[in-house]
């Protein structure tokens, strides 16, 4: 599938998995992928402290949109810019649209949101997704990348809206929560990615995940992202040893044997690897984008394109997967 | 009182003998389930009674334990050791439900609380409710007298050390301005001095509905009386939180992410009172050779065209893996000192039988396996 065509699919794409998985990561490594491919992309950070700013190069962002990287170039992106949004910020600013602006300031004196979001679970999540949906209808960019909340708090939060439908049966909540609802069940405009690593218990849970969302939320799910894949490093096959006889590389004994003791430890995890994303592609018949492991200290705008290229090469190769 | 481990000593070891209170702590996915079940069994190893706390394990961890469900008791799990072992996941609605029935001036007061809508939105959802009641159990454990050494992870959250202040959330609320106006009617002075908060009041009806806030109201009512015990017991749960007997073990994995959020636990940790006893990084990566990585890309360099490259590429790049670790944890590691560190090795598969549980306890407790 041609990249722009994946990332036009639908205008909000939110990357959801558990803690660790490298969720923000790719949250960036997509929204690179798709200022590329010529869409201004907006990414949406709701927990602070991503370190999504550094994968650019840049520094930590916060509530003011930030331009992460800007378009142009022989490739003709487009900008990438970032945002913060916090259930406080949300709140603050759903007050004053409401014309609520002379209790807002008395509101958030006293720990308010506890207060009021005791009063209303789900609360929290749905102030954000509604200033999603806000963004999303004003045409805030072509498309716009949500860094979701880690763990199993993603379906709390994607749930956020059903709930709250029960819970506040008129008024503006109510409102609110019918038109998230709207735009997180309309393929057309929102889809989830959901992230893992090729390991046992996050693949489990990216599983049980999956059904839940489009069981209990009616979510449309795009490509599975399995991060974090050693790359395949031929020529390990053989014993160091063997291959030194007869030339002129001689190498002390210790070396080779840490050669083959590395060797060895590659080749079986990522033998273990293959074996979790097989498992993975058996228990759900969602396509697969694998993103490499990158063995470098810290990840920057160079690794960020690396892995943004990944990614493009892997929506290229969708186009041979059969439809859904 | 928990001796301190000297250069020699197993540091886990010693905790595992002399604390009575363990709290695994950390951000999520870094192995804190896992870490907590490990020191209770090795507890009944070591011929305790002792019992773990997990908050949503793994399926097939939980399995391995021997619990199938959240239960507010806790099961025993058979096994080959002098000591005993108990397990329960955390029931947070069932424990908030008991704390009401222990502090309700009668049966009537507590079904009228637990059949409020707004109580079951708290009990549910107010943030930091999970981590307030793992507390909760993990003292009414240690006072049930039933154990020697109760083990607790804390909740997956980002903010991970709400626990420490989740006692007195609740309180908080209870004291809360907006609970003053709603209990007001039958306070009569508070009402008049309350315009503002009325109208605060009548601006969240409108927002949320008056349904809403007429539960809350009732609520608030049926709680009336409460509150006092709430807040003494919020108070001692604390205080068995800074006791000697309790034991802070900072669970974490060599990514950056994840040691700048443990460095800041250290420091919440340490700006409470209260000192960490162990560091437990999980999950390093293997260094092969002992070279640096610069040394190693060097060699690779030098061999580079010859069939041995692939075999120094990959060991460069395991030694670039084993120092970036290093560097993400040394900080944390001088922040978190004296406390000493326990490194565990990434494995080759996860975790969800006793048999998986020793391969890590290996590493947790290495002088109670070394051999004679």
């Amino acid at each position: 599938m041609d990249p722009a065509q994946f990332f036009a699919a639908s205008r909000v794409l939110i990357v959801a998995g558990k803690g660790g998985v490298g969720k923000s990561t790719v949250s960036a490594a997509l929204a690179r992928g798709a200022a590329r491919a010529g869409l201004s992309t907006l990414i949406v950070e709701i927990e602070g402290k991503s370190g999504i700013g550094s994968l650019f190069g840049r520094p930590p962002f916060g509530y003011d949109e930030v331009v992460l990287h800007p378009g142009g170039g022989p490739e003709g992106a487009a900008d990438v810019r970032a945002r913060q949004l916090t259930p406080d910020d949300a709140l603050v600013e759903y007050l004053e649209d409401h014309g609520l602006h002379r209790v807002t300031r008395r509101l958030l004196s006293g720990g308010p949101l506890d207060v009021v979001s005791t009063a209303v679970p789900g609360i929290r999540d749905i102030l954000v997704l509604g200033k999603v949906k806000q963004l999303e209808r004003a045409g805030a960019a072509d498309l716009i990348v949500l860094d979701a909340p880690a763990a199993g708090h993603a379906i709390t939060f994607l749930r956020s809206a059903h709930g709250l439908l029960d819970v506040a049966r008129a008024g503006p909540i109510n409102t609110q929560a019918a038109e998230v609802v709207e735009m997180l069940t309309d393929a057309s405009r929102c889809q989830v990615l959901l992230v893992t690593l090729p390991e046992e218990t996050p693949v489990n849970e990216l599983v049980d995940t999956a059904y839940s969302l489009e069981d209990e939320i009616g979510v449309s799910l795009g490509p599975v992202v399995v991060n974090g894949a050693f790359p395949p490093c031929p020529g390990l096959d053989a014993d160091p040893a063997t291959l030194t006889a007869g030339t002129d590389h001689a190498l002390p004994e210790a070396h080779l044997s840490a050669f083959s003791a590395a060797a060895t430890y590659r080749r079986h995890r990522s033998q273990l690897q293959s074996e979790q994303i097989e498992r993975l592609r058996a228990a759900l018949p969602l396509p697969q984008l694998v993103l490499p492991y990158l063995f470098c200290t810290d990840l920057g705008p160079a690794q960020l394109d690396e892995l943004a290229d990944a990614a493009a090469a892997g929506i290229a190769a969708l186009r041979a997967l059969p439809g859904p | 009182m928990i001796p301190n481990a000297g250069p020699d000593r197993d540091p886990l070891g010693l905790v595992v003998d002399h604390a009575e209170v363990v709290v695994c702590t950390g951000s999520g996915g870094v192995g804190k389930t896992t870490t907590a079940a490990v020191v209770a069994i090795e507890g009944a190893r070591r011929g305790r009674r002792a019992c773990v706390v997990t908050i949503d394990p793994a399926r097939r961890l939980a399995d391995a334990m021997g619990i199938d469900g959240l239960t507010h008791t806790p099961t025993r799990v058979a096994g080959p050791w002098p000591g005993e072992l108990w397990a329960l996941m955390l029931d947070t609605k069932a424990t908030f439900d008991a704390l009401v029935a222990t502090y309700a001036g009668g049966p009537e007061q507590a079904a009228e609380i637990l059949d409020n809508r707004f109580y079951r939105n708290i009990s549910g959802s107010l943030s930091g409710t999970q981590e307030y009641m793992a507390m909760e159990k993990l003292y009414e454990l240690h006072a049930e007298d039933r154990y020697d050494l109760v083990v607790v992870d804390t909740p997956p959250t980002r903010n991970a050390l709400d626990f420490l202040e989740a006692p007195q959330r609740l309180t908080r609320l209870l004291d809360h301005r907006l609970y003053r106006v709603l209990v007001g009617p039958s306070r009569g002075l508070a009402r008049a001095v309350n315009v503002a908060a009325q109208t605060f009041l009548r601006t969240v009806s409108r927002v949320v509905g008056t349904e809403v806030v007429d539960d809350a109201i009732e609520f608030f009512a049926a709680f009336d009386g409460m509150e006092a015990g709430f807040r003494e017991r919020a108070a001692a749960v604390l205080q068995l939180l800074t006791d000697e007997r309790t034991a802070f073990v900072l669970v974490t994995a060599p990514r950056r992410d994840v040691v700048e959020e443990a460095t800041w636990f250290a420091d919440r940790i340490h700006s409470a009172g209260i000192e960490v006893r162990a560091l437990v990084v999980n999950r390093m990566q293997p260094r092969f050779g002992g070279g640096s990585a610069t040394a190693e890309r060097r060699r690779a360099e030098a061999l580079r065209g010859t069939p041995l490259q692939p075999f120094a590429d990959n060991l460069a790049d395991f030694a670039t893996l084993a120092d970036t670790e290093e560097d993400h944890l040394r900080d944390l590691i001088d922040r978190a000192a004296p406390a000493p560190v326990v490194r565990v090795p990434s494995l080759d598969s996860d975790v969800h039988d006793l048999e998986g549980l020793e391969r890590i306890a290996v590493h947790l407790f290495p002088d109670a396996r070394r051999p004679e």
